[in-house]
Protein backbone atom coordinates (compact mmCIF):
# COMPACT_ATOMS: atom_id res chain seq x y z
CA UNK A 1 0.00 0.00 0.00
CA UNK A 2 1.40 3.38 -1.01
CA UNK A 3 1.59 5.99 1.74
CA UNK A 4 0.33 8.65 -0.71
CA UNK A 5 -3.07 6.98 -0.64
CA UNK A 6 -3.40 7.83 3.05
CA UNK A 7 -3.41 11.61 2.68
CA UNK A 8 -6.71 11.94 0.72
CA UNK A 9 -8.50 10.08 3.51
CA UNK A 10 -6.94 12.31 6.19
CA UNK A 11 -7.94 15.45 4.27
CA UNK A 12 -11.47 14.12 3.70
CA UNK A 13 -11.90 13.32 7.41
CA UNK A 14 -10.75 16.80 8.47
CA UNK A 15 -12.97 18.44 5.83
CA UNK A 16 -16.01 16.37 6.78
CA UNK A 17 -15.75 17.21 10.48
CA UNK A 18 -15.12 20.88 9.75
CA UNK A 19 -18.11 21.20 7.39
CA UNK A 20 -20.66 18.98 9.13
CA UNK A 21 -19.78 19.55 12.78
CA UNK A 22 -17.80 22.77 12.72
CA UNK A 23 -15.11 20.86 14.59
CA UNK A 24 -11.45 21.17 13.82
CA UNK A 25 -9.61 17.85 13.76
CA UNK A 26 -5.87 17.58 14.24
CA UNK A 27 -4.28 14.55 12.61
CA UNK A 28 -1.40 12.84 14.33
CA UNK A 29 1.28 10.95 12.42
CA UNK A 30 -0.05 7.92 10.52
CA UNK A 31 1.44 4.63 11.71
CA UNK A 32 1.43 1.09 10.42
CA UNK A 33 -1.08 -0.92 12.40
CA UNK A 34 0.66 -3.54 14.47
CA UNK A 35 -0.30 -5.85 17.30
CA UNK A 36 -1.72 -5.20 19.80
CA UNK A 37 -4.40 -3.50 17.69
CA UNK A 38 -6.06 -0.39 19.14
CA UNK A 39 -9.55 -0.88 20.55
CA UNK A 40 -12.69 1.20 20.09
CA UNK A 41 -16.39 1.03 20.93
CA UNK A 42 -18.04 2.26 17.69
CA UNK A 43 -16.65 1.85 14.15
CA UNK A 44 -18.04 2.72 10.74
CA UNK A 45 -16.54 0.51 8.03
CA UNK A 46 -16.67 0.93 4.25
CA UNK A 47 -15.47 -1.79 1.89
CA UNK A 48 -13.36 -0.76 -1.07
CA UNK A 49 -13.13 -2.49 -4.44
CA UNK A 50 -11.83 -1.67 -7.92
CA UNK A 51 -8.15 -0.82 -8.44
CA UNK A 52 -7.61 -1.43 -4.73
CA UNK A 53 -9.22 -3.86 -2.32
CA UNK A 54 -9.68 -3.19 1.36
CA UNK A 55 -11.59 -0.99 3.74
CA UNK A 56 -11.54 2.18 5.71
CA UNK A 57 -12.87 2.47 9.23
CA UNK A 58 -13.68 5.48 11.35
CA UNK A 59 -13.52 4.45 14.99
CA UNK A 60 -14.56 6.12 18.22
CA UNK A 61 -14.54 5.51 21.95
CA UNK A 62 -18.12 5.42 23.26
CA UNK A 63 -18.16 8.90 24.79
CA UNK A 64 -16.65 10.52 21.73
CA UNK A 65 -19.19 8.82 19.46
CA UNK A 66 -22.01 10.21 21.63
CA UNK A 67 -20.51 13.70 21.57
CA UNK A 68 -20.00 13.59 17.79
CA UNK A 69 -23.57 12.47 17.11
CA UNK A 70 -24.97 14.98 19.60
CA UNK A 71 -23.09 17.71 17.75
CA UNK A 72 -24.14 16.56 14.28
CA UNK A 73 -27.82 16.21 15.18
CA UNK A 74 -28.04 19.22 17.45
CA UNK A 75 -29.83 17.20 20.14
CA UNK A 76 -28.40 15.31 23.09
CA UNK A 77 -27.80 11.64 22.36
CA UNK A 78 -27.15 9.58 25.49
CA UNK A 79 -27.20 5.98 24.31
CA UNK A 80 -25.38 4.08 21.61
CA UNK A 81 -28.29 3.09 19.37
CA UNK A 82 -29.72 3.56 15.88
CA UNK A 83 -28.97 7.31 15.77
CA UNK A 84 -25.29 6.73 16.53
CA UNK A 85 -25.09 3.84 14.10
CA UNK A 86 -26.66 5.84 11.27
CA UNK A 87 -24.58 8.97 11.87
CA UNK A 88 -21.26 7.13 12.17
CA UNK A 89 -22.06 5.13 9.03
CA UNK A 90 -22.87 8.30 7.11
CA UNK A 91 -19.75 10.11 8.33
CA UNK A 92 -17.63 7.17 7.16
CA UNK A 93 -19.44 7.13 3.82
CA UNK A 94 -18.79 10.84 3.30
CA UNK A 95 -15.10 10.48 4.18
CA UNK A 96 -14.64 7.58 1.74
CA UNK A 97 -16.63 9.27 -1.03
CA UNK A 98 -14.68 12.49 -0.68
CA UNK A 99 -11.27 10.85 -0.67
CA UNK A 100 -12.00 9.09 -3.99
CA UNK A 101 -11.48 12.20 -6.07
CA UNK A 102 -7.93 12.69 -4.77
CA UNK A 103 -6.63 9.17 -5.32
CA UNK A 104 -5.18 9.94 -8.75
CA UNK A 105 -5.25 6.97 -11.11
CA UNK A 106 -6.58 4.68 -8.44
CA UNK A 107 -10.26 4.19 -9.25
CA UNK A 108 -12.22 2.62 -6.43
CA UNK A 109 -15.81 1.84 -5.58
CA UNK A 110 -17.15 2.05 -2.06
CA UNK A 111 -19.69 -0.16 -0.36
CA UNK A 112 -22.55 0.90 1.85
CA UNK A 113 -21.30 1.44 5.42
CA UNK A 114 -21.43 -1.16 8.15
CA UNK A 115 -21.24 -0.09 11.76
CA UNK A 116 -19.75 -2.18 14.54
CA UNK A 117 -20.84 -1.45 18.09
CA UNK A 118 -19.03 -3.33 20.81
CA UNK A 119 -16.96 -2.41 23.81
CA UNK A 120 -13.24 -2.36 23.05
CA UNK A 121 -13.49 -4.16 19.72
CA UNK A 122 -10.57 -4.52 17.35
CA UNK A 123 -10.59 -4.37 13.55
CA UNK A 124 -8.51 -7.03 11.84
CA UNK A 125 -7.50 -6.84 8.20
CA UNK A 126 -6.86 -9.62 5.68
CA UNK A 127 -3.53 -11.38 5.99
CA UNK A 128 -0.87 -9.60 3.90
CA UNK A 129 -2.80 -6.34 3.70
CA UNK A 130 -1.05 -3.43 5.38
CA UNK A 131 -3.16 -1.06 7.38
CA UNK A 132 -2.40 2.49 8.49
CA UNK A 133 -3.89 4.04 11.60
CA UNK A 134 -4.33 7.80 11.76
CA UNK A 135 -5.25 9.12 15.22
CA UNK A 136 -7.14 12.43 15.36
CA UNK A 137 -7.76 14.83 18.21
CA UNK A 138 -10.49 17.42 18.58
CA UNK A 139 -12.54 19.21 21.23
CA UNK A 140 -14.87 16.19 21.41
CA UNK A 141 -12.04 13.72 22.11
CA UNK A 142 -9.93 11.28 20.14
CA UNK A 143 -10.87 9.10 17.17
CA UNK A 144 -9.01 7.13 14.55
CA UNK A 145 -9.06 6.31 10.88
CA UNK A 146 -7.97 2.83 9.78
CA UNK A 147 -7.00 2.63 6.11
CA UNK A 148 -6.33 -0.74 4.52
CA UNK A 149 -5.83 -0.75 0.75
CA UNK A 150 -4.28 -3.60 -1.15
CA UNK A 151 -3.11 -2.69 -4.63
CA UNK A 152 -1.44 -4.88 -7.27
CA UNK B 1 -42.62 24.05 -3.55
CA UNK B 2 -42.88 20.31 -2.81
CA UNK B 3 -39.60 18.50 -2.27
CA UNK B 4 -38.81 14.79 -2.00
CA UNK B 5 -35.74 14.08 0.12
CA UNK B 6 -34.20 10.69 -0.69
CA UNK B 7 -31.38 9.37 1.49
CA UNK B 8 -30.89 6.06 3.31
CA UNK B 9 -29.30 7.90 6.24
CA UNK B 10 -31.83 9.32 8.71
CA UNK B 11 -29.04 11.59 9.96
CA UNK B 12 -28.58 13.16 6.54
CA UNK B 13 -32.31 13.50 6.02
CA UNK B 14 -32.54 15.32 9.37
CA UNK B 15 -29.61 17.63 8.56
CA UNK B 16 -30.94 18.41 5.08
CA UNK B 17 -34.49 18.97 6.34
CA UNK B 18 -33.21 21.49 8.90
CA UNK B 19 -31.30 23.37 6.22
CA UNK B 20 -34.20 23.28 3.75
CA UNK B 21 -36.64 24.59 6.35
CA UNK B 22 -34.24 27.43 7.16
CA UNK B 23 -34.21 28.48 3.52
CA UNK B 24 -37.98 28.42 3.29
CA UNK B 25 -38.75 24.94 1.94
CA UNK B 26 -41.06 23.23 4.41
CA UNK B 27 -43.25 21.01 2.21
CA UNK B 28 -40.92 18.03 2.40
CA UNK B 29 -41.48 14.29 2.16
CA UNK B 30 -38.82 11.67 2.76
CA UNK B 31 -37.84 8.35 1.20
CA UNK B 32 -35.07 6.03 2.37
CA UNK B 33 -34.20 4.46 -0.98
CA UNK B 34 -34.91 4.68 -4.70
CA UNK B 35 -37.82 2.25 -4.69
CA UNK B 36 -39.68 4.26 -2.06
CA UNK B 37 -38.86 7.46 -3.97
CA UNK B 38 -40.32 6.14 -7.25
CA UNK B 39 -43.44 5.02 -5.43
CA UNK B 40 -43.94 8.45 -3.85
CA UNK B 41 -43.33 10.22 -7.15
CA UNK B 42 -46.03 8.08 -8.78
CA UNK B 43 -48.49 8.87 -6.00
CA UNK B 44 -48.28 12.68 -6.11
CA UNK B 45 -46.45 15.48 -7.92
CA UNK B 46 -43.19 16.93 -6.59
CA UNK B 47 -41.29 19.99 -7.82
CA UNK B 48 -37.86 18.65 -6.99
CA UNK B 49 -36.07 15.54 -5.75
CA UNK B 50 -32.92 15.71 -3.64
CA UNK B 51 -31.36 12.32 -4.36
CA UNK B 52 -28.53 10.45 -2.63
CA UNK B 53 -26.36 8.07 -4.71
CA UNK B 54 -25.26 5.19 -2.47
CA UNK B 55 -28.42 3.55 -1.19
CA UNK B 56 -29.67 0.00 -0.72
CA UNK B 57 -32.39 -1.59 -2.90
CA UNK B 58 -32.22 1.00 -5.72
CA UNK B 59 -29.26 3.40 -5.83
CA UNK B 60 -29.49 7.05 -6.80
CA UNK B 61 -28.24 6.75 -10.37
CA UNK B 62 -30.61 3.86 -11.15
CA UNK B 63 -33.42 5.87 -9.55
CA UNK B 64 -32.57 8.88 -11.72
CA UNK B 65 -32.58 6.73 -14.88
CA UNK B 66 -35.93 5.23 -13.88
CA UNK B 67 -37.41 8.68 -13.23
CA UNK B 68 -36.27 9.96 -16.63
CA UNK B 69 -37.74 6.90 -18.35
CA UNK B 70 -41.12 6.98 -16.62
CA UNK B 71 -44.04 8.91 -18.10
CA UNK B 72 -45.70 11.26 -15.63
CA UNK B 73 -42.64 11.76 -13.44
CA UNK B 74 -39.81 12.16 -15.94
CA UNK B 75 -39.80 15.96 -15.97
CA UNK B 76 -39.30 16.44 -12.22
CA UNK B 77 -36.11 18.31 -11.34
CA UNK B 78 -33.50 16.14 -9.67
CA UNK B 79 -30.49 17.34 -7.70
CA UNK B 80 -28.04 14.58 -6.76
CA UNK B 81 -26.74 15.04 -3.22
CA UNK B 82 -24.00 12.54 -2.56
CA UNK B 83 -20.53 11.86 -1.21
CA UNK B 84 -19.47 10.56 -4.66
CA UNK B 85 -17.00 13.29 -5.54
CA UNK B 86 -15.22 12.07 -8.68
CA UNK B 87 -15.69 14.15 -11.83
CA UNK B 88 -16.62 11.03 -13.81
CA UNK B 89 -19.50 10.37 -11.41
CA UNK B 90 -20.74 13.95 -11.69
CA UNK B 91 -20.62 13.79 -15.50
CA UNK B 92 -22.41 10.44 -15.46
CA UNK B 93 -25.20 11.86 -13.31
CA UNK B 94 -25.62 14.93 -15.52
CA UNK B 95 -25.67 12.73 -18.65
CA UNK B 96 -28.45 10.70 -17.04
CA UNK B 97 -30.49 13.85 -16.47
CA UNK B 98 -29.50 15.32 -13.11
CA UNK B 99 -30.28 19.06 -12.98
CA UNK B 100 -27.49 19.70 -10.49
CA UNK B 101 -25.06 17.92 -8.18
CA UNK B 102 -24.08 18.55 -4.56
CA UNK B 103 -21.10 16.84 -2.97
CA UNK B 104 -21.40 15.97 0.72
CA UNK B 105 -20.35 17.42 3.08
CA UNK B 106 -21.96 20.71 2.14
CA UNK B 107 -22.73 23.97 3.87
CA UNK B 108 -26.27 25.45 3.94
CA UNK B 109 -25.01 28.12 1.52
CA UNK B 110 -23.95 25.49 -1.03
CA UNK B 111 -27.31 23.70 -0.83
CA UNK B 112 -29.15 27.01 -1.34
CA UNK B 113 -26.91 27.94 -4.28
CA UNK B 114 -27.35 24.56 -6.01
CA UNK B 115 -31.12 24.62 -5.58
CA UNK B 116 -31.13 28.13 -7.02
CA UNK B 117 -29.04 26.95 -9.99
CA UNK B 118 -31.50 24.11 -10.53
CA UNK B 119 -34.31 26.69 -10.80
CA UNK B 120 -35.93 25.87 -7.48
CA UNK B 121 -35.32 29.03 -5.45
Amino acid sequence: MKVEYVNPFITATINTFQTMLNVRLTAEKPALKTLPFPTFDVSGIIGISGDALGSIALSFPRLVALRVVTKILGTTVKIIGPEVSDAVGELTNIVAGNAKKDLGDLHISISLPNVIIGKQHQISNPRGAQSFIVPFKCELGGLALDICLKTE
Amino acid sequence: MKLLLVDDSSTMRRIQRNVLEKIGISDIEEASDGLEAIQKLREKPFDIVLLDWNMPNLDGLSTLKKIRATEGIKSVRVVMCTSESEKTKIIEAVKCGANNYIVKPFTPEVLKEKLHDAGVL
